[in-house]
């Protein structure tokens, strides 16, 4: 009983320092964060008290069982904020087709709602879904049971905790002002601390792995793991203005703010939304598919030439500013470069169903992992192309890059999520199958439909504002005011709205068919295919009856 | 050293001995799974994933 009264104490503490930080604070978004933070300590200290008995998972936990608790509320979570984070989406969508649904709240104006949409679906979504099947992957490939219990489950609610930090802060307009960054820095130190215990669970549970040889969707997402804590800690090297204030200043300023900005920017596209969900990539088409990778050597390259490659990429998001010429050109370059290994990674990943390929047609989870995996090789070159000077002279600012950004992550980072939840599911919660087949079906079109009219408007809409940006008269003036390339792109901004509507079907569709299945419900249904049997035809011929005499 | 000496000197290094070194190092780790012998046991690591469902 130490060991809870300790625990109790240390909640306590926690709490106190909270309330006194809420109490101090200098102003109203670091005293609402702080009330959170106490909130969260009751919480903690309330499950203590009531005498949760640890000794089965964390004191004494049974090394002949994998860890599943972790995963299995984190799968619960990727598919909550999944749905949270396309919702806002939608929101966001929505309101630059129709302005009025600003509402004229400062809490609900598409500046704030938009950093919102972004960190949910990447790191709430993405983050959840990363945390949850590494800890599956590793512990599976490792053939060992995840170490440090205590601190994966403190890795999973400290997670949630940076989340709902993070989220409430956009709304209140606590903001460092950089993109994918923007939570303040005492909201990025708890991230950091949580992370480095990531780190420890997951190389943990790679020292005590029976299995001699390290697989590959381990270097994924360790590799992840270690650059994304490398990025987080540089890029958010900040200074608060008082330290029960929500205000801070980076110590980078000018054009080298700028560049460490898209360093950090572009490596999270880099390391958080490639390098992890290539792991899944690496584990689960194989095990779904039922076959080995198509090559290991190649996955091995595939790895390494996305580490030496992709770290230089970002200059690419600073073309034609203060930024010398020679480290744009780098960053184009080492853009460029990156196409050969995506797309290596792309063959690969197919080729996996060399000799399977009628699962394409009879198992909509390989359905997605397939379409996935298209969707990665088309966004990893577009992406290089966009990186061409000339060719971002164009794109540059415009909704083409919003469209590029969808493509990669809604066709990419969800669908291969998507699939792997599918795959997970009925494993973790010892299910014989999914509720139903025929809903992942539904999922994968109304999903891959919506992919189609976000990214076939979007290019419309960049394109068209590209060129009316940089439309000269006669006269030597601008033909177009900022304003009339909006409203040209009305049309255009439905239609995403619209793309984004379906996609979010699809999310609803899933939640119903995660939900069912753990609930042990199965769906009464034809399967999805089988060979062709009509009882009328099932019998034999009989000679015609002679014409009569 | 001035800022801009120090700059000067990290940019030729980086366009230099650096790319130079980084690729070299690159070249190495990528030609490794590819050493003489390493083709049985790329083998065995790509199936590695599939030892749990035969197990007894």
């Amino acid at each position: 009983m130490v060991t809870a009264l300790s625990r109790s104490s240390l909640w306590l503490v926690s709490l106190l320092i909270a309330v006194v930080a809420c109490a101090a604070a200098v102003d109203t978004g670091f005293a609402i964060h702080m009330f959170i933070v106490a909130l969260a300590c009751i919480i903690g200290l309330i499950v203590t008290l009531r005498g949760v008995d640890l000794s089965k998972a964390i004191l004494a936990p049974d090394q002949g069982r994998y860890d599943d608790d972790p995963i299995r509320w984190g799968v619960i979570t990727t598919v909550f904020w999944g749905m949270a984070g396309f919702l806002a989406g939608l929101f966001i969508a929505l309101q630059l087709a129709l302005p009025v649904l600003n509402l004229g709240f400062e809490w609900t104006a598409f500046g704030r709602v938009r950093p919102l949409h972004t960190s949910a679906v990447i790191f709430a979504f993405g983050g959840n879904a990363l945390i949850a099947t590494s800890f599956y992957v590793v512990q599976r490939t490792c053939r060992a049971r995840l170490a440090f219990p205590g601190l994966a489950r403190f890795v999973f609610w400290g997670y949630q905790l940076f989340i709902v930090l993070a989220a409430t802060g956009y709304l209140l307009g606590i903001t460092q002002g950089k993109e994918y960054a923007e939570p303040e820095w005492y909201v990025d130190l708890w991230l950091t601390i949580v992370w480095v215990a990531y780190l420890a669970v997951f190389v943990g549970t790679i020292v005590k792995r029976t299995e001699p040889h390290i697989y590959v969707a381990n270097w994924f997402y360790l590799s992840f793991i270690i650059t994304v804590a490398m990025l987080h800690i540089v890029n958010n090297l900040n200074w608060p203005v008082s330290f029960v204030g929500s205000r801070s200043y980076p110590i980078f300023a000018g054009v080298q703010g700028a560049l460490v900005q898209w360093w950090y920017g572009h490596n999270a596209v880099g390391f958080f939304l490639t390098a992890g969900f290539l792991a899944m990539m690496y584990y689960f088409v194989p095990k779904q598919a039922e076959r080995p990778i198509f090559s290991y050597r190649l996955s091995i390259i595939h790895f390494w030439a996305l580490i030496f490659l992709y770290i230089w990429a970002g200059p690419h998001h600073l073309h034609y500013t203060a930024l010398p010429d020679w480290a744009q050109t780098l960053g184009m370059v080492f853009s460029v470069m990156l196409w050969m290994p995506s797309w290596g990674g792309m063959i690969n990943g197919l080729m996996t169903l060399n000799g399977a390929w009628d699962k394409v047609r009879t198992d909509p989870i390989i359905r997605m992992m397939v379409m996935a995996l298209a969707f990665y090789g088309m966004s990893t070159f577009e992406g290089p192309m966009m990186s061409i000077k000339s060719v971002n002279s164009l794109s540059h600012y415009t909704d083409w890059t919003i469209g590029h950004v969808h493509s990669g992550a809604l066709g990419w980072n969800g669908m291969i999520t998507f699939a792997s939840i599918y795959y997970l599911v009925p494993r973790l919660w010892n299910q014989p199958r999914l509720y139903s087949l025929r809903m992942v079906n539904w999922h994968f079109w109304l999903a891959t439909v919506g992919i189609v009219f976000y990214a076939a408007s979007m290019w419309v809409a960049g394109i068209t504002q590209g060129l009316m940006w940089r439309e000269y008269g006669a006269d030597g003036y601008l033909v177009n005011s900022f304003v009339e390339t909006v409203a040209a792109l009305k049309p255009m901004f439905f239609l995403r709205a619209f793309g984004g509507l379906l996609y979010l079907a699809g999310a609803v569709v899933m939640t119903v068919n995660v939900w069912r299945t753990i609930l042990g419900h199965q769906r009464a249904e034809a399967p999805m295919s089988d060979a062709p049997y009509d009882p009328e035809k099932d019998r034999p011929v009989v000679a015609a009856a002679p014409a009569a005499a | 050293m001035s800022a801009h000496s120090t700059y000067d000197m990290l940019r030729h290094l980086a366009d230099s001995w650096g790319l130079l070194l980084m690729t070299a190092i690159f070249v190495g780790l990528s030609a490794w799974p590819f050493r003489p012998g390493a083709k049985q046991l790329n083998r065995e690591a790509a199936t590695s994933i599939f030892k749990d469902e035969s197990d007894v």
